[in-house]
């Protein structure tokens, strides 16, 4: 879109563009013209890479001073949090940087499905995306392994014995998946490679992310194809990059407040206590972001289907942009979906809320029941949706409703006082 | 590529793509296969336990290869319960006796068969074990009665080294 010929001005800066087009890129990435409607919902992709790259750097810090050995490991991260300069600071930042990733993610995965960025064009930025949290999920859990404490323990025992439910070969799987015959040390050693690994690939796809995501330009609120560029968008630089900088001020603000004032709140008492293989704490929870699947895992009363089910969960958002039938990409101009969008908002946080309570009475009532909403969602209303829904007009443009001729006036007005 | 009649070519192509696949197995089996349980993890293979001290209606858990083993001796009332269920009541049908070969001994992995937490003794709606994480319920003979767990707990191999010494593995 914005692949117009660039040159740069200094001769060096020429003779190195020529030979390799770095230069080229970052014009690109300076002018990549944006639309001018695009509201906070959309600061959460710069937000992430924040993320991603705090991860990295203090999970980097942190490995500096860990040892990945069963007998010492739990000792090695007290060590960090006692001794190390600033390593309670550091390691604060890590564990509760993985919420705020994960809080961040799913704000930026609801803004998606509100706005309907998923669709054509955009099935493969969607896709990877999808990889994106799957990496994401993987990694935090194994990041959760690593200071060996009950929680740890028992969650890697409880996550990694979801493969024995593989028929014929499942028992083999997990054997392999260990290095032993239980949770222990070669698990333990894995854990920490792998979890050292998948940031590194998810950056790598965060690129193709992008890559992908610049090829037809950014969704907007409105969720209509930018007509004209000169009218419809704004440079990203500095447009962007300033409301961009603002939300992750603020975003910071709440990050800072959990590592300064309540850096244990997201976790489990139960993991300062070290590993014990002989006694299994009374109530194992994983961390908040993973508590919608769990529920969908312990609301099936078996083994093989509750990891079927919990497994389709997430698969089926990478199906989405062909489940939703409508052209229409944003909620604003579908009535229904709209409120269907808030209904499974308030599934997926009922789901979280009975995935920390204990698996009996109203609340597995409760589960099953939000359950198959979940999955009702995705494969019965979205396509049934999407051929009967009678959806409000388009506007004729992105700056159409700001200048007060869509053919919707309400509409108009509404756009218009939000924005000036 | 049917209506062609197959040349020299086509048969080196075919042979190539044929050695470089055996190849590429060849060399990604050991990336693969140095993740399976080491000979050192092996050799850890069996462990004797004392259980002279073990009183009726008491269970300890020992550790064998990384995992709970409950030894339990069992009260006659006990025994009476697991040996009258009748076998169509039962999830995963095995008898009684089958898994506890001298009646007083429930020789056991202390494993839930679900999800691999390890269940609570004397806990349950069948006076068995209950597994804390979701919810399984195992009789006094250690098999599955309610709950998502498919099996009933692994009995082990093991022997009575003499009257007060099992050797389990």
């Amino acid at each position: 879109m914005s692949d117009h010929e660039y040159t740069p001005k200094s001769k060096a800066g020429k003779w190195f563009n020529d030979r390799l087009p770095l230069l080229t890129l970052a014009n690109h990435l300076t002018d990549y013209p944006t639309p001018k409607n695009l509201n906070y919902w959309w600061t959460f992709g710069g937000i992430l890479t924040f993320c991603l790259i705090t991860q990295i750097v203090t999970g980097l810090v942190l490995a500096m001073h860990y040892i990945a050995h069963a007998d010492m490991a739990f000792e090695s991260v007290e060590h960090i949090m006692r001794d190390v300069n600033y390593g309670w600071l550091i390691r604060y930042i890590h564990a509760n940087g993985a919420s705020m990733f994960f809080l961040a993610v799913y704000i930026h995965i609801f803004r998606s499905l509100f706005y309907g960025s998923y669709k054509s064009p955009r099935e493969i930025i969607w896709i990877i995306g999808i990889i994106i949290y799957l990496l994401m999920m993987a990694a935090a859990f194994m990041g959760y392994v690593l200071p060996w404490g009950q929680m740890s323990f028992w969650g890697a025992t409880v996550i990694t014995n979801l493969f024995s439910a593989i028929p014929f070969v499942g028992e083999g799987v997990v054997t392999w998946l260990w290095g032993g015959y239980s949770v222990d040390n070669p698990t333990l050693t894995r854990f920490f490679t792998l979890h050292y690994l998948i940031p590194f690939l998810i950056l790598g796809l965060v690129v193709l992310h992008i890559w992908a995501l610049h090829v037809p330009g950014n969704n907007n609120p409105v969720g209509i194809d930018v007509k004209k560029p000169s009218k419809d968008t704004v440079p990203f630089h500095p447009y962007i990059v300033i409301k961009d900088g603002f939300a992750l001020l603020m975003f910071m603000i709440v990050f800072a407040f959990f590592v300064f004032y309540a850096p244990n709140i997201l976790g489990h008492a139960d993991n300062y206590i070290e590993a014990n293989p002989l006694v299994t704490p009374a109530h194992i929870v994983p961390e908040w972001y993973l508590l919608p699947f769990y529920a969908i895992l312990r609301s099936v009363p078996d083994k093989l289907l509750g990891v079927v089910a919990m497994l389709s969960a997430i698969l089926i958002l990478a199906a989405l942009p062909w489940l939703d039938t409508s052209k229409i990409r944003s909620a604003v101009f579908r009535p229904l979906y709209k409120q269907f969008y808030w209904i499974l908002v308030a599934d997926v946080l009922i789901l979280g809320y009975v995935g920390a309570m204990p698996a009996e009475g109203l609340y597995l009532l409760v589960a099953r029941v939000a359950t198959a909403y979940y999955f009702l969602h995705f494969l019965v209303i979205l396509p049934v949706l999407g051929l009967k829904e009678r959806t409000i007009p388009l506007p004729l443009s992105i700056t159409e409703p700001v200048l007060g001729g869509s053919p919707n006036m309400a509409m108009a007005k509404k756009k218009e006082s939000k924005i000036e | 590529m049917s209506d062609k009649k197959p040349e020299r070519r086509d048969f080196l192509f075919t042979a190539t793509y044929a050695v470089g696949a055996v190849g590429a197995a060849a060399v990604v089996w050991p990336l693969v296969d140095q993740m399976n349980p080491d000979a050192s993890v092996k050799a850890l293979a069996s462990t004797e336990v004392d259980v002279s001290s073990l009183k009726p209606g008491n269970t300890i858990t020992v550790l064998w290869r990384g995992k709970p083993v409950f030894i339990r001796r069992r009260t006659q009332e006990e025994i009476d319960v697991a040996r009258s269920v009748k076998m169509e009541d039962l999830i995963h049908p095995e008898k009684d006796e089958d898994r506890a070969k001298n009646p007083e001994w429930l020789v056991m992995l202390g494993v839930c068969t679900h999800l691999g937490c390890v269940p609570l003794n004397d806990k349950g709606d069948y006076d068995g074990w209950f597994c804390p994480c979701h919810g399984s319920h195992y009789d006094t003979s250690g098999r599955i009665r309610k709950g998502p767990a498919p099996w009933n707990m692994e009995v082990p191999k093991y022997e009575f080294v003499n009257a007060n010494t099992i050797k389990i593995g």
